[in-house]
């Protein structure tokens, strides 16, 4: 699959709490998160951002709290795939259990600026630099998260497996 | 080659006899945990799977203690979502509020987190049970909808970090200062993905409740789980509380480790963790002169029965600073009253302090003392990142209940010993 899109690009530890403060965690309404998505540090995220546009982030991306509203609000916000140098280990498992495209680069996390629009091929994991033409290779998935991603996320194979 | 705990933990939850750290498996969990935040959106992927039952209606603990006694009509329907589950699927350990806690000082206390097993929480700070032995450890709703379903979850066994921990302690200084120590030393993503080992003589020495503020904050330093081995202590705890049979699982001496770290904790005196990372720890005397605003003493990390007597031990006789809103939650609704039997309570109020119900409140910014622009407190809590406890634009100190006492009475952050 390929995805395309502007970055949004963020600093060290984005921890869950700046993703989506827990001020609004009284709603789980994908929608009404979105709304609040990023908005401690980056206040006009929810209104800049357009579907297809990706977030990049530097080491331990989504530190902090559980909270699956994260990436739901993220994905929901209509970001296609979140780049990092690092995720934080339940962001990251929340994050493919839900179906939101993450993916590991140190170099393209570390190269790509702000505002580029950039080209990303998930079966590969290519991450082009449509500006300056400069491509990046991500880290590849173990296959169990591979094979979890392909069914859909985890409800769709626990599905499988509950129901036959 | 010997194996860790937690290598260990994973077999046996598996059809493995032995696991490498890497590896990904698919192993049975002994108990899945929600509270009314994650549960509500693990029950809709829950009702997603299309089945009429849950795999161990005596393995679910459903604890609503983040926006409880519900703080306003939205919190009231998921607390009220919840509930309904719970009903419908005769969840043995849904705890209303009454007789609910909060969830991480509950758990423990009602022997449903024991060695040996494997705990899965919707909630980062499950790892507290790694005090008791256990891999517990923080996941997402769509994990604990899976588990509940299957009664297995998908794990990356994770290599471990030994730390040891030496010397004699000084005074005031307890489980939370080595754990923001610790952190300061290894970085907020210092254990990414690992398992943490707490060993040496010092964690032997340490108190049950010191323990688990330890284990509890495992994730704030990125870890998956914070583990210590069972041993008197641990049973003696357990004895009239644990509500199944266990089997605890120690390192092998000849475990391979990651890394070994050994701190001398003479050196160590009480620390406060600045804004806006868990990892900014100061020692308490190069603090400098902080005013802040409110003081928090309770939660997940320091809300037990031990906390509460050494913020007593320095509130006794003495009143909060009038600057200062000081608040103090006891974790649960037996810690609450073991708290007025002690006349703990008492020394509380005098002092002019409130005391709450068991809640998270506070902690992430629900409710029960939210701060204003460019506010400051010190908190007992885990957690100081940017608006966590309210306005983006105000500060969260960590500290221990004896240095967030201290400071309740001084107006300013201060070594305990400068109060007594």
């Amino acid at each position: 699959m390929r995805l395309q899109g502007k970055v949004f690009k963020y600093g060290d530890n984005v921890d869950t709490d700046v993703i989506i403060p827990a001020r609004y965690l009284n709603s789980s309404d994908p929608a009404e998160l979105a709304r609040h998505c990023m908005e401690d540090i980056d206040k006009d995220f929810a209104k800049k951002v357009k579907d297809g546009d990706i977030i990049i982030g530097g080491r331990n991306f989504g530190s902090g709290s559980s909270r699956e509203h994260a990436p739901l609000a993220i994905k929901t916000a209509g970001i296609s795939c979140v780049i990092a140098k690092s995720f934080a280990r339940i962001f990251y498992r929340n994050s493919i259990n839900i179906g939101l495209p993450i993916l590991v680069s140190e170099e393209a996390a570390e190269n790509i600026e702000a505002g580029s629009e950039i080209e990303i091929d998930l079966d590969t994991g290519i991450i082009k630099d449509l500006g300056t033409g400069k491509t990046y290779q991500a880290d590849p998935f173990p296959e169990y998260m591979q094979e979890l991603i392909k069914a859909g996320g985890l409800i769709e194979k626990v599905k499988k497996e509950v129901l036959g | 080659m010997g194996m860790t705990m937690v290598e260990k933990i994973i077999a046996a939850h598996t059809d493995y006899d032995t696991v490498k750290p890497g590896q990904i498996v698919n192993a049975r969990v002994d108990m899945v945990l929600g509270n009314d935040v994650t549960a509500p959106v693990a029950i809709k992927e829950f009702e997603k799977i299309g089945i009429d039952r849950v795999f161990d209606k005596d393995r679910i603990a459903l604890v609503p203690d983040h926006f409880t006694p519900n703080k306003d009509i939205k919190s009231a329907e998921h607390a009220k979502m919840v509930r309904e589950f719970a009903w419908k699927y005769n969840i043995t350990y849904y705890f209303e509020i009454g007789q609910m806690g909060i969830e991480h000082c509950l758990l423990p206390e009602k022997g449903l987190a024991l060695p040996g097993e494997i705990i899965v929480g919707a909630d980062s700070h499950t790892c507290s049970y790694g005090a008791l032995n256990a891999l517990a450890t923080g996941v997402g709703s769509t994990d604990i909808a899976a588990a509940m379903a299957t009664g297995r979850l998908w794990f990356r066994v994770p290599e471990t970090i030994k730390f040891v921990y030496s010397g004699k302690l000084n005074p005031w200084v307890g489980g939370k200062d080595l754990i923001l120590y610790t952190i300061g030393d290894i970085g907020v993503d210092g254990a990414l993905y690992k398992a943490m080992e707490f060993t040496g003589e010092v964690i032997e020495n340490l108190s049950m409740d010191g323990r688990m503020t330890m284990s509890n904050m495992a994730i704030e330093a990125g870890g998956k789980c914070g583990l210590i081995a069972c041993d008197e202590k641990t049973r003696e705890y357990l004895k009239d509380r644990a509500v199944r049979d266990y089997t605890p699982y120690n390192s092998d001496p000849d475990a391979e480790y990651a890394q070994v770290i050994e701190y001398d904790v003479s050196k160590i005196e009480p620390q406060v963790a600045f804004p806006h990372l868990p990892e900014n720890t100061r020692p308490v005397s190069e603090a400098g002169h902080i005013k802040v605003d409110q003081a928090v003493i309770g939660s997940c990390t320091n809300g037990r029965i031990e906390d509460l007597r050494i913020a007593a031990r320095i509130l006794k006789g003495k009143k909060v600073h009038r600057d200062v809103r000081c608040i103090i939650i006891p974790g649960t609704q037996a810690i609450y009253k073991q708290a007025v039997q002690e006349g703990l309570a008492e020394i509380f109020i005098d002092a002019g302090a409130v005391v709450s119900t068991p809640t998270c409140g506070p902690c992430l910014g629900g409710h029960m003392g939210i701060l204003a622009k460019g506010e400051r407190a010190i908190s007992t809590t885990n957690r100081n990142f940017v608006g966590r406890m309210g306005h983006p634009e105000s500060e969260v100190y960590l500290a221990s209940p004896a240095v967030a006492a201290a400071y309740a009475i001084k107006g300013y952050i201060a070594h305990p010993e400068e109060v007594l």
